[in-house]
């Protein structure tokens, strides 16, 4: 039972990142209308400046900030240089064009960081483990990853929901001539969202990174991922893609943990722990299609379009 | 002024005519240039071409002419080697058994994951091939008896007698290339056709389509699981020619690969495809020769494509764009 809730928080620690990623992604697809196949750089650029910034200041926490505000930078410059001119055209340019940007990217990171990965330490107080309920250990660092991205979740619903340029996000999304010819700066406003998308993934990324090594190619498993939560949510909707990313990261999380075991009580070990692998690795996607089979448009469709 | 302009179109179309002319020679001749010069590395890297280029082109009979992109489309590369492989290790080589299977399995799976997939439209199409591709992926992982994530080495290639020896690599090239023309001039009937009029019509407005009494699923259907069928065999010679299959064969950059090509060359034309993967792979090739990092300029390149050229390299061609 234990073991069960750690899983739990675990799947609920992956979800946190997942919605990280997915926020951006959504606004930018909903928005925008943009397929940017180059977010996951952004992720691993986080990761790579929070390294980097955390060993040159010599403090978590300030690597963590300095690396946030470096990729909404990125993210800006990226979005002013190229992604700009990818608005007008199709879906399939957009792939061809930002599958172009991943590749940049990744051999960038080669150039200026070297093919090796970094390790990002975390500080002792964050190291340790802390009793959540009677025999139930569970590290400080993960709550930490939970509770951070709970408040950026409720930043981003006060942001969106609670203020004005909330109202022109929403405005934007709905129908973006019109809200240009209303005199409002669209493109400012589109190089900001970008921008915001693009901390949001750099936040994901450096958070990810004292867990996982800081590597190349490190986002492009966890965009696809975070792609499936934006379908199952329902693209362009920021409170679907919160509950698809719970409901992902539980899945997937909850599934690699038992699947595996259950099989066991019906098959020999190693057909059990192959097939189980298996399984558990597709459980998301085979949630998503069963979403999208049954609720073509996700499961919070964007009211308007 | 009229009879310029058409003067002037019908030169384009000569411009366009005269590179796909080039393009089927130059492919035709690779390995006389190989046995000149000694180069098997030449044929080895064509034989890749063409076998990608069979692979996008199916691709392309979806995407650019249905309005269907599925992002998931290595999974019939995936899928036709895996025949060859599985059947390679149980012992049976005929080729005569391996490639039908390839073929067959690759239309079962388009039958039934198609039969899901179009129930959606738009990005939501997108996603969910991938899902399905990335599920088949996992499946792949998970066979240990055939290597599991590392994937096994064929150790013989499709046996079609004696007299017919794949492992000869002109003649395997030339089987490629035949594969490939019979290919082209397949698509190029069936876009051509009444049925085709109908999948490109569905690109354009399928609500139209329906309401002049055209079953569009059914057809789109159809048009999956060809398409499919092709790639199949595009992966069953994959799998013989590099000896070797694993799950990467599906991961989902392999379906962007095809989808850059597709979109690089242009997806508009019959040859679109071709030309996008002769492009891509040899500027890979030829990059990765004189930098270390060829990704820094192949990227840009992408991108650039993507923002300044309509209908990707076939673009430049001339205008005369088909729809």
């Amino acid at each position: 039972m234990l073991y069960f809730i750690e899983q739990l928080l675990n799947g609920v620690q992956l979800g946190m990142l997942l919605f990280l990623l997915a926020a951006g992604l959504t606004l930018i697809f909903g928005i925008m209308d943009l397929v940017n196949l180059a977010h996951g750089s952004l992720y691993m650029l986080g990761a790579y400046f929070a390294a980097s910034f955390a060993a040159w200041t010599d403090s978590f926490v300030l690597g963590a900030i300095l690396a946030m505000l470096a990729t909404l930078v990125a993210g800006m410059v990226l979005e002013v240089v190229a992604i700009r001119r990818l608005y007008t055209r199709s879906h399939l340019d957009h792939v061809l064009g930002t599958f172009g940007l991943l590749l940049f990217f990744n051999e960038l990171v080669r150039l200026i960081w070297g093919p090796a990965g970094l390790t990002l330490s975390l500080p002792s107080e964050m190291l340790s483990a802390v009793e959540l309920l009677p025999g139930l250990y569970y590290p400080i660092y993960r709550l930490v990853i939970i509770g951070v991205t709970l408040v950026v979740a409720a930043f981003l619903y006060i942001v969106v929901m609670r203020t004005r340029i909330g109202m022109l996000i929403r405005a934007g999304a709905s129908n973006r001539e019109m809200v240009g010819a209303l005199g409002v700066n669209i493109k400012l406003l589109y190089t900001l969202i970008f921008g915001l998308g693009a901390a949001l993934a750099g936040l994901a990324g450096l958070m990810q990174a004292p867990i996982l090594t800081v590597q190349i190619g490190m986002g492009e498993n966890i965009l696809i991922s975070a792609f499936v939560v934006v379908t199952i949510g329902g693209i362009g909707s920021i409170r679907g893609a919160f509950v698809a990313a719970l409901i992902v990261g539980m899945v997937d999380t909850v599934g690699r943990a038992f699947v595996p075991d259950l099989l066991h009580a019906y098959l020999s070990e190693s057909a059990a722990s192959s097939l189980g692998r298996s399984l558990s690795s597709m459980s998301m996607y085979l949630l998503m299609a069963i979403v999208l089979v049954v609720r073509p448009g996700g499961l919070f469709p964007a009211a308007s379009k | 002024m009229n009879t310029q302009f058409d003067r002037r179109r019908a030169a384009l179309f000569n411009l366009r005519f005269t590179v796909n002319v080039a393009l089927v020679v130059i492919l035709a001749l690779v390995p006389v240039y190989a046995a000149l010069t000694g180069s098997s590395f030449a044929m080895t890297l064509f034989t890749r071409v063409i076998i990608l280029s069979l692979a996008a082109l199916s691709l392309n009979l979806i995407m650019g002419f249905g309005g269907m992109v599925s992002f998931g489309h290595a999974v019939y590369l995936g899928i036709g080697g895996y025949a060859v492989g599985i059947l390679a290790k149980e012992g049976i080589t005929s080729g005569f058994v391996q490639w039908p299977l390839a073929i067959g399995a690759s239309a079962f799976y388009a039958l039934v994951v198609g039969a899901l997939c179009l129930r959606t439209r738009g990005v939501y199409f997108i996603m969910i091939t991938l899902a399905f591709a990335q599920m088949a992926y996992y499946v792949a992982s998970g066979l240990d008896r055939y290597g599991g994530d590392d994937g096994q080495t064929v150790y013989h290639r499709s046996n079609f007698g004696a007299a017919f020896d794949l492992n000869n690599k002109t003649l395997f090239y030339y089987v490629c290339f035949a594969v490939l023309l019979a290919a082209l001039y397949l698509v190029w009937r069936l876009v051509n056709s009444r049925f085709g009029m109908v999948i490109r019509g569905t690109r354009s407005n399928e609500r139209r389509m329906r309401a002049i009494g055209f079953p569009t699923f059914r057809y789109k259907l159809v048009c999956f699981v060809i398409a499919g069928a092709i790639c199949g065999l595009a992966g069953a010679l994959l799998a013989n020619h590099t000896n070797f299959i694993s799950p990467a064969m599906m991961h989902w950059t392999r379906s962007g690969d095809l989808i850059v090509m597709a979109v690089l060359g242009g997806m508009q034309a019959l040859f679109g495809p071709l030309i996008g993967a002769m492009t891509f792979l040899l500027l890979e090739e030829g990059l990765s020769r004189v930098t270390e990092y060829p990704d820094l300029f192949l990227g840009p390149l992408l991108l650039a494509v993507a923002i300044y050229l309509n209908g990707g390299i076939d673009g430049l061609l001339g205008g005369a764009r088909r729809d």
